[in-house]
């Protein structure tokens, strides 16, 4: 029978819950470098043992851990990010230029074919690469070098790459998403990179329509149709049926479009689940329900999921990288919140349990479906 | 022989007790105790000292023998006591907050509560 795992990231360690395929009792591990904040952890879905952490503190910097058996042992890897070349200036918030500085790995994202290898998207937002299992690490400077990397501005939370998707269909293609500078495509392997931010409107940027400074939250897409993708940005949800080169917003009846987390039904393609935040102020979720809301349709019309939720006293966040879905049929959906709790559905959403509900503050979700 | 503290984050992740001994040759410094570290700890680069510039960490802090050495230069022999290994050389994580009474430069907290 297959087995799901859970790779849970949260600002004091992570935790990996395991389940058979029924997802009905879980096995609960962790917490893993407690005390450490873990932005990220990913497994290779060339070598499903292969998982990557990113392993970050205010008082130590950067670490990268690395497990060859499923998480129950871990080892560090390298950990010197080191932008290429003179780094040069972004903006700061108040406009002025600011010196590049890595501060942290948000993200890491293996690649599909090779375990050694490994795409890590950081702040000061830039993307680096490793082919050696995480030993050594090296920048793939043509994104920030491409030219509008002075102009990016970092959102609240920072410079930072947090969105990285490879396409199964071309390996020299993927997309990155930048707060708040916006989203980029690469089709030569990283070389070389370009904007792909028409049709996005950001209504408190000096120019709504401008080709950088978007603050996309997360860009989600189905395995089966590279190409199409679903983004939440800061306001707003979207969708792009060529790659990224033109956007339209799909936030239809949704009761507010902020939001960060976004992800697409394994096996239907035009199912999409988004859960809205009250506001940008606020960054909890709307009228004290724990909602997500599905589209069975691509986008505009979405329905509220909410049995097994919270309905009333309600104020968590969800983060933009707390949710996935296994592969199994019927198709698993997972998040995490602000307040510890992680919660799956083993229906598409229809019916959900907390899986557990007392971690630290859930900063990352991801979801291993094991043969 | 020099002996090195490191707080209870870097001792998890080097994998070590509470004390550790290391052969640091004449003239011991900062830099050849944290060299030397590093060398025996590889997982340890760029916990305590920036990777490129080699400076210490913003928020962790060297003392030894009840002295603040942050700010020496790392090229300074660190005082004979460490250097003989009859005093660890400590690298501390910074604490916000507290307390420190009977000083002269003590703020007057109204009501301020002892932490429990």
């Amino acid at each position: 029978m297959s087995k799901v795992r859970v790779l849970v990231g949260t600002r004091k360690g992570a935790f990996i819950l395991e389940s058979d395929g029924r997802r009905k009792k879980w096995d609960i591990s962790g917490p893993h470098f407690a005390g450490w904040e873990i932005y990220h952890l990913k497994g290779s879905s060339a070598d499903p043992n292969r998982l990557y952490a990113s392993q970050s503190s205010g008082w130590f910097g950067q670490q990268i851990q690395r497990s060859n058996d499923g998480g129950k042992t871990w080892e560090p890897a390298g950990n010197k990010f080191v932008y290429e070349g003179v780094p040069g200036t972004h903006q700061w918030y108040d406009g002025t230029p600011h010196p590049w500085e890595f501060k942290r790995v948000w993200h890491l994202e293996p690649s599909l074919a090779d375990p050694d290898t490994v795409y890590a998207g950081v702040e000061d937002a830039a993307i680096f690469s490793t082919s050696d299992g995480g030993q050594n690490w090296q920048e793939l400077p043509g994104l920030r070098g491409h030219g509008t990397g002075p102009h990016w501005q970092p959102g609240a939370g920072g410079l930072c790459l947090h969105t990285i998707i490879l396409d199964p269909s071309d390996s020299e293609r993927m997309w990155v998403a930048i707060s708040a500078a916006g989203a980029f495509r690469t089709d030569d392997g990283g070389k070389t990179w370009k904007p792909i931010n028409r049709g996005l409107y950001s209504q408190y940027i000096p120019n709504p329509t401008a080709e950088i400074g978007h603050c996309v939250h997360h860009i989600a897409m189905n395995q089966s149709r590279p190409g199409v993708l679903f983004m939440q940005k800061h306001w707003d949800v979207m969708r792009s049926d060529d790659a990224g080169e033109q956007w339209k917003e799909v936030s239809g009846n949704l009761p507010t479009d902020f939001g960060f987390a976004i992800d697409v039904h394994a096996h239907e393609p035009e199912t999409i689940y988004v859960v809205p935040i009250k506001s940008d102020s606020e960054h909890y979720v709307h009228e004290g329900k724990l909602r997500v809301f599905r589209s069975r349709t691509g986008g505009n019309q979405w329905e509220p999921l909410t049995q097994g939720l919270p309905q009333s006293h309600c104020y968590v966040n969800v983060l933009r990288d707390a949710m996935a879905v296994d592969l199994l049929d019927k198709c698993g959906v997972y998040f995490g919140t602000t307040g510890g709790q992680v919660y799956g559905s083993a229906d598409a959403g229809d019916s959900w349990a907390a899986i557990v509900r007392d971690l630290p503050a859930v900063l990352s979700i991801e979801v291993q479906t094991l043969a | 022989m020099v002996r090195v503290i490191l707080p209870f984050h870097l001792r998890n992740l080097a994998r070590v007790g509470s004390e550790l001994i290391l052969e640091v040759e004449r003239p011991v410094t900062q830099r050849s105790i944290l060299d030397k570290l590093e060398a025996q700890y590889p997982m340890l680069r760029g916990s305590i000292r920036d990777h490129v510039t080699q400076q210490r960490r913003p928020f962790l802090r060297f003392f030894a023998c009840e002295e603040d050495l942050s700010h020496e230069s790392p090229d300074a022999p660190v005082p004979e006591m460490v250097a003989s290994g009859k005093e660890p050389f400590v690298v501390i994580g910074a604490i916000a907050g507290g307390i420190r009474t009977g000083l002269p430069s003590t703020p007057k907290i109204p009501n301020a509560k002892k932490p429990r």
